[in-house]
Order: structure tokens, then sequence, then C-alpha cells
């Protein structure tokens, strides 16, 4: 049932992208996010648009692995897009009267302002999901704890919470089919997990999540002993196999979105 | 009787994953029967189990328990069980009462039993699996490993299922615990006359206690009869993996060098006692 869940959606891959530093997509993800809403009118966004399509095809990720990555996100998009159809205040271009005083309206500042928000949403999505589509999840935390380090002066625990964060995504798919073995040994012992109400139900899930628990301790404590007999004593002089190392594609990637920055925010704000 | 036809299952139909576990089985296992089911890690044994109570849907092919097509659709699932008991892989591990008694008590509740009738079974079914009264008070994780797998063990049995089928009941057990729990089953199989299937790994407890053998490769059905029948072809089982029980590996040693022994020995009991016959026939063999 949960057997083959993959955590984040990290599609293996030799691209650009792929081949990328970590720190340096996470840090480009952040500042193109932000360079998302800095900018609002049609030929930035055009731009924008032109420039996302270009780095789908640049990660080799079918397209439609990325356009599935929306799919959580489309009733909030489609929320926003409505709220701000009908609610943002300016000159009228539709109205309905529906009793008395009270009418909706869409206004051309409405239709503007949706489709804003509905491409905004779409984008930040978007690109977001572009880096979790090919970055595996050890890169990413690897990544992040690097970012983290210089925190460390005000006693951050850099490695420590990158750790915590690669022990929890590897263990996910584990505990995933250890609930499905006990769904289905208590299952075979007649259990039913998914019929009456819902305080039943809830009893129901004693017989899983108790097993589940105690078997989370059990490979919580098993790891432990094994992270110690192999002398783990945290962050500290702690080398690792793979050096995260900068080099030209990181140094290109960099000034390309530095150049696109710039030119973004001159078409907005200048022309 | 359990009889599968054409049995086939694919993990994730359509899905990058896609993966086919089995591969047009068709098993027959009659009543009182004893078989041991072995093969690789996944070479579909668990997958197959897991069929036999309905826990998986087959993609394609039936499966019939006495007559019933359990692949039918509106079927209740509930009685197939009653009658099918199956031990997972640790079964231990997925006790959750709070006292032992309760926990061999979940299955006869779940089946709308009465109170009386609940702690029958469950008197009865800890005497069958060697569990003193005293301990069916006890929490379930204050058990020693043996004890909590026999735990385990009688919160099926309590169900009163005609076939019992457990996957590598003896895994992760010291050399007592196995011995133990192999003479449970032997005592099932006797006095109660239950049909036992289960999986092994070790082809010592195979040849020791099971009448047939099931041999499963990549999927599909390798071998399948009695233990000599099986046995007797090491060379194809070496071939995919597996082997002959270890007593049995020595004794072709000495064939090959030029022994006058027989080829059917696959317990070291029966070994003894073929030695002792030689040893009094003459001096040397």
């Amino acid at each position: 049932m949960f057997k083959d869940i993959t955590i984040g959606q990290y599609i293996s891959g030799d691209s650009f992208l792929h081949k990328m530093d970590a720190r340096v997509k996470i840090i480009l993800t952040f500042a193109v996010i932000i360079l998302l809403f800095m900018i609002s009118d049609p030929i930035p966004y055009a731009v924008f648009i032109a420039f996302a399509v270009f780095l789908v095809f640049l990660s080799k990720i079918p397209p439609l692995y990325v356009l599935k990555g929306l799919r959580p996100m489309v009733f909030i998009i489609v929320f926003t897009v409505i709220i701000n159809l009908f609610l943002t205040p300016g000159e009228t271009l539709w109205q309905q009267k529906i009793f008395f005083d009270w009418s909706i309206k869409i206004t051309y500042e409405g239709v503007r302002m949706g489709i804003l928000m509905f491409l905004r949403l779409t984008l930040l999505v978007g690109v977001t999901s572009l880096l979790t589509l090919t970055t595996s999840p050890i890169m990413l935390t690897d990544g992040i704890e690097n970012i983290l380090k210089p925190l460390e002066i005000i006693k951050v625990p850099a490695h420590e919470i990158a750790m915590m964060m690669s022990i929890a995504i590897r263990f996910i798919p584990t505990l995933a089919e250890e609930t499905d073995k006990i769904i289905k040994a208590q299952t075979a012992r007649g259990a039913d997990f998914d019929s009456g109400n819902i305080i039943m139900r809830a009893k129901a899930m004693i017989p899983l999540l108790v097993p589940l628990f105690v078997s989370a301790f059990r490979r919580a404590d098993e790891l432990a002993t094994a992270m110690d007999a192999r002398c783990y004593h945290g962050g500290k002089n702690r080398t690792r196999m793979k050096q995260a190392k900068m080099c030209a594609r990181d140094y290109i990637a960099v000034g390309t979105i530095i150049v696109f920055a710039a030119a973004l925010l001159l078409m907005q704000y200048l022309i | 009787m359990i009889k599968t036809e054409n049995l086939n299952y694919i993990y994730q139909p359509g899905m990058p994953y896609e993966k086919h576990a089995l591969y047009n089985v068709n098993i027959e296992i009659p009543d009182g029967d004893f078989t041991a089911i072995i093969g690789h890690t996944g070479s579909g044994k668990s997958t197959l189990i897991q069929h036999l109570n309905g826990l998986i849907k087959p993609t394609d092919g039936k499966i019939i328990i006495d007559g019933t097509d359990i692949t039918r659709p509106g079927i209740d699932l509930k009685l197939i069980r009653k009658k099918v008991g199956l031990v997972f892989q640790y079964p231990e591990h997925q006790l959750f009462e709070e006292t032992v008694y309760r926990d061999i008590a979940f299955g006869p509740k779940n089946m709308g039993l009465d109170a009386d009738e609940i702690k029958d079974r469950v008197m009865e079914a800890a005497r069958l699996v060697n569990l003193d009264e005293a301990i069916l008070e006890k929490s379930p994780f204050d058990l020693s490993g043996g004890q909590k797998r026999r735990a385990a063990i009688a919160g099926v049995l309590s169900m009163h299922p005609k076939i019992l089928i457990l996957d590598e009941p003896t895994a992760g057990l010291d050399p007592r615990g196995r011995d133990s729990l192999l003479r449970l089953l032997t005592s099932l199989h006797e006095r109660l006359n239950m049909t036992i299937i289960f999986v092994s790994h070790s082809m010592e407890d195979v040849a020791r206690v099971a009448k047939n053998i099931i041999v499963m490769n990549k999927g599909t059905v390798f071998m399948h009869g009695s233990v000599s029948e099986v046995f007797e072809r090491g060379d194809e089982l070496i071939n995919i993996g597996l082997n002959v029980p270890q007593v049995t590996q020595l004794f072709n040693k000495l064939i090959k060098m030029g022994a006058d022994l027989p080829k059917d020995i696959y317990t070291v009991k029966y070994a003894v006692k073929i030695l002792n016959e030689k040893m009094k026939g003459k001096e040397h063999v």
C-alpha cells in the first residue's frame, strides 16, 4: 500500500541542474522566488515563464512530472484566484445583483490580480519542485547544513539539524513499509480499519499505532547504538565523503540568475 | 484445500516501479498437508502467502479455498481470514495490548464472540503454545523474545484457523526457541490436523518437519513435491541459489568419494540411524 512511496520526488539524472551544487541551487531558488514577488507587469512575467520553461527543459525532467507537483496546490491556487477575482476593488467589468444592495462583481483589477496570483503560485511551486526533483534528499540536507554553517557562531546546531532531517527522511520509507505490514497483520486477525464512525475508527488505529511507535523507538535505539559504535560524535571535525565544491557550472548559474534578475527588475521598474 | 489457478500479481501496474511478482502460479495444497515454501528473497513467497487469505488481491487468476473462490467480488473476507490464519514474519512486532491475554483475545473479539467463548479460546491457544497462565496477565512487552513470538502465534490460533500459514516462523530465534517452535508446528499438525504452510530459509527446518515443498523462483513455482522429490534435485536447487540440507551435502560428498550410502538422507536423525546400521554390519563403511 505505502511500500513504494518516494520522498520529495527526486528523479535521478545527469542534467546541468542535477549536477549543480546543492547549496547554490537552494540559494538561487530562494533568489528566484523573491524575484517572482518583486515583478508584476506582463512583460517581466512572460520572460519569467519562458525562463521557467527553459529550466524544465534544462533539467531533462518530463514536464508532466513538474506539473504533477502542482496537483496538491490546485485547491489553494483556485481559492486564491477566486478571492482575488471577486474581492479586489476597482473598475467594474461585470456585476450581478443578488438581493437588495448586495451584489457580486468582477473588476478589471480583480481579473488582473487573479491572473497574477495564478501565475505567481504556479511558478512558485513549479520552480521549487524543480529543486526537489533534481536534488536528492541527502544532497538537499547537506546543502542546508552548509548554508546554516555560518550560524554556528550564534550556536545554531547546523550539523545536528541536518542529521536529524536526513535520518527522518531516511526512515519514512522504512516506517511506511512497517505500517503496511502491521495493517496487514492486524487485518489477518480480523481488525477493520475503514468502517464505522469516527470514534470506532480512531479506536481501530490503536492496534496499528502502538506497534508502530514501539518499532520506531526500537529502530531509533538501534540506530543510536550503531552510530555510537562507529564513534559518531556530532559535527565537529567531521569530514565528508563528498566534498561540496563550486565549479564553473555553478558560477555560470549564479551569473545567469544575476543577469536575469537585473533584466527583469529593469523591465519592471524602469520601462 | 487451497488451490490457485493462473495466479498473477503485479506490484504498481503501469507505474515506473512496476514489478511482476507472481507469474501463473498453479498450486494445490490438500487438507492436512504440511508444506514448506522455499525460495530466494524476492522470489514471491511472501506475496503468494498473502494472497491465500485475501490480504492481496491478485491482478489475475483465482484462489479457491475449500471450494470458495475468494477473488469473487462481494465475498466476506472475514470468514476466509477465520479459516486461514496468517502469522507474519516477526509476529511479535504486532503485539499491542496491555496484557498478553487481551492481545490473544483480539482476534476472537473481532469475530464477535461472547466473553466466555473468548476466554476458552485464549486459554486453549495459550496452552497450545506453552504459555503459562501467569504470563497472560503480564504486558507483552515484558516477555522474552521466544515468548513474545509464541504469544503472537497464539493470537492467530485463538481464531481457530483450519489452515495456518507462517512467514519464516523461526527467523531470529535461538536454537531452543527454534526447536520448540518446530515442535509446536508438528503438534498442531498431528494433534489438530491443521494444514500448515510455512516459509523458510532453513533447509534443515524444512527437512525436519515438512512433508511437501514448494520451491519458488522469480515469481514462478519452480518445483512442487515431497521433501525427497525436491531434495534429490539438489543440483537444480543450487543453480537457483538454494541448497539441500547440510547433512545431505555431506552425504553427497561421501557418495562421490565412493562410500556406499543411500542418497535420501535429509535429517541428522536419519543419518545417524543409517550410519549406526552400517556400523553394526561391518567395521568400515
